[in-house]
């Protein structure tokens, strides 16, 4: 998958996950730039993104992610 | 809201759960509030963030307190000011078998050191429950322990002593044997829940390692879901009545086309054998007090011809009420509905036509409706939706549909009568008012939770609350049972006041619908002045809150010739009447068995 395909259906995880539709996603957002990004919110991050796109994450890559963009790309060599 | 309903999308209401919390609280719907504790063994996280869910949907404004990670053990047995302060409703313990701490370990062990471990296991479970209901007297939601996925030593580890599958079958035999002796303690089954949801995708250690869940997200929902359930139930927001369509539901073909010889029901074809399952489920829930209905586009005599078929397993007694016409379902379960002075919302409609039930959900959206796609689908469901929650079975719940019966008995003697007081006179009957008796207090809690329509003040209580004001010398507390020639209604008024100096203040006022008209009112009002006088009251005080059900009472305290003191926006009001010189108003009913004197 390219970044193109990826960048909206993740946009619309993450407005659905935090409640907020003017949520917008870039690769340097991280867990700081949105409110209610905790750990408790990044399982159903996670979780949600696994569903939407048919992928799952390794142990080592959900306690590593440090930023949307290395979400992304991890996306885009395994998802669907 | 549908969302919310069995079966459920479990990633789908994760993904969305604020989404849908926000629509659910801008409802506008009014709910009971509720203070529940969660106390852990693993992360709580979303199980409280959809108990909420659930929970809103179905009217209760849940408040929570969560313990600190798997400190289940420690704010139970040692308490937390937190948690005291916090003064929970009920509690909810989410343990799994992740915190079983005393597995065997080798098949050199003895059956008795064995026996030793489970014994100590469960008495560290033991010991949160006893300090909680020492602490607290409210109910306690306890989970059993789901099996585990991995069996290191294979069937073996089912059967044998050294088997952990078998160590934990034994110690929820243990948990069930506690539940059945202690009244206000509930099992929530996850070991049936993780056994329908398939131990493959209940188990995730991923998800434990990383996050502490004890089981796969995903199911969290479903979890969510049960507890909900049990909450809901005990209170009071169980359904109270099936309403059934005929053809094809209950069984095969249509009566009015293929004759009773015609339909499909009983032992003789496969079709046939499944609808007698079905209608066997069915009737099992009229001994758990559930109402059973029909509501069917037949001509009542066919309607009736179908359920006298010889290998009909229900029968036109069966039922509490049979609409059998060609009016608009929603109409006629709306009839029934007022007939037995129920609300739609006690109502739970099956039909395999999804015409009929889109009708149903779009004018009565307060009617559960389940599409019957096949019978063992409607089965399922039936007992996953949790409409039908078992927390209690009261002396009453065995009785109700002789009771609902025989109502329908006296509304037709009722026509053959020359005045109203006459008819009232015919039923010879007779009301028992006493105190809150041992015996009573489960089904007086249970009125407390359920009544919405006769019901002054709504207050809702535990079976510890209704205890504690039968101990305290302050109030009179009275409890009215009436029976008449056609048969027994058991418990079905309770009346509380608080009595200050010469002043009584009505707490609390309810009556069961299914007595109304019959003056029982009346013959509580004249109990409770005959107690106040004993104490000297002169002057007792009514207060009517307003809610969305209860505008049948407004003027109750009026009818009995209270003064209003006060009326204010919300409908709210405040009533008093002097009793010096009160006359008993019943003229009806014998009390007691007794004459009663003050008149």
């Amino acid at each position: 998958m390219d970044k193109q395909d990826v960048l909206p259906r993740l946009t619309q995880v993450f407005r659905d996950v935090f409640g907020d539709d003017s949520i917008i996603i870039s690769d340097a957002t991280t867990s700081a730039d949105i409110e209610d990004w905790d750990s408790i919110e990044h399982i159903n991050l996670i979780g949600a993104v696994e569903d939407e796109f048919s992928v799952s994450f390794k142990m080592r890559e959900v306690s590593g992610m440090k930023n949307v963009g290395e979400m992304i790309a991890l996306i885009c060599e395994r998802g669907k | 809201m549908k969302e919310l309903c069995f079966p459920l999308d479990g990633k789908y209401i994760l993904r969305r759960r604020r989404g849908i919390r926000r629509e659910l609280l801008a409802d506008g719907s009014a709910r009971i509030k509720k203070r529940i504790a969660v106390l852990g063994g693993s992360t709580t996280s979303d199980v409280i963030s959809m108990l909420e869910l659930f929970l809103l949907d179905a009217g209760i404004e849940p408040e929570f307190y969560e313990s600190e990670y798997n400190k289940f053990y420690e704010d139970a047995v040692f308490g937390a000011p937190e948690l005291d302060s916090f003064r929970p409703d009920i509690i909810y313990i989410h343990t799994t078998s992740r915190n079983l701490t005393l597995l065997p370990e080798s098949p050199a062990e003895t059956p008795e050191q064995i026996q030793q471990r489970l014994d100590d296991q469960f008495a560290v479970f033991r010991e949160v429950w006893v300090k909680l209901m020492q602490r607290f007297q409210c109910p306690i939601i306890q989970n059993n322990f789901e099996l585990p996925l991995c069996r290191r030593t294979g069937n073996y580890d089912g059967w044998g002593y050294a088997g952990h599958a078998a160590f934990i079958s034994r110690l929820n035999v243990m948990l069930s044997d506690y539940a059945r002796h202690n009244n206000g303690f509930y099992i929530n089954d996850i070991n049936y829940l993780s056994a329908a949801c398939g131990l493959e995708k209940w188990h995730d250690p991923e998800a434990w390692f990383l996050y502490k869940y004890a089981m796969r997200t995903e199911v969290i929902p479903d979890l969510a879901f049960s507890v909900a359930s049990i909450v809901k139930s005990v209170f009071g927001k169980n359904k109270k009545v099936i309403d059934l369509d005929l053809d094809n539901t209950l069984w095969g073909g249509v009566i009015g086309d293929d004759g009773q010889e015609g339909i499909e029901i009983g032992p003789e074809t496969a079709v046939g054998q499944s609808f007698s399952e079905f209608q066997s489920y069915i009737k099992g829930y009229r001994s758990f007090g559930v109402l059973l209905a029909v509501c069917s586009k037949n001509d009542e005599e066919n309607a009736l011809l179908g359920l006298a078929h010889p290998s009909s397993v229900l029968k036109k007694e069966d039922f509490v009420s049979i609409k059998a016409n060609w009016d608009p379902k929603d109409r006629n379960i709306a009839e029934s509905a007022a007939e037995l002075n129920l609300l739609p919302d006690s109502f739970v409609f099956i039909d395999d036509n999804p015409a009929e039930c889109a009708i149903v959900s779009a004018q009565l959206p307060q009617v559960q409706t389940i599409e019957l796609t096949s019978v063992g689908e409607a089965m399922y469901r039936l007992g996953r939706s949790g409409f039908f929650e078992v927390t209690s079975v009261s002396e009453d719940d065995l009785r109700r549909s002789e009771m609902y019966a025989a109502n329908a008995k006296r509304a037709a003697q009722q026509r053959s009568f020359a005045s109203y007081t006459d008819y009232l006179l015919s039923l010879e009957m007779r009301a028992e008012i006493c105190g809150f008796e041992p015996v009573y207090v489960q089904r007086i809690a249970q009125l407390t939770n359920k009544s919405n329509q006769f019901n002054l003040t709504t207050k809702r209580c535990t079976e510890a609350d209704i205890r504690s004001f039968e101990d305290d010398p302050g109030r009179i507390c009275l409890c009215g049972s009436l029976t008449d020639k056609f048969g027994e209604n058991g418990i079905v008024s309770v009346v509380i006041a608080r009595c200050e100096g010469e002043t009584a203040h009505i707490e609390l006022w309810l009556m069961s619908c299914r007595v109304l008209k019959r003056d029982m009112e009346l013959a509580m009002l004249d109990e409770l002045v005959r107690q106040c006088r004993e104490r000297d009251v002169r002057r007792i005080v009514g207060y009517y809150f307003r809610t969305a059900k209860n505008r049948m009472v407004s003027e109750l305290y009026g009818s009995f010739g209270f003064t209003q003191d006060k009326l204010d926006d919300s409908g709210d009001s405040v009533w008093s009447l002097d009793i010096t010189d009160y006359k008993n108003k019943n003229k009806v009913i014998s009390v007691n068995e007794k004459e009663n004197k003050n008149g």
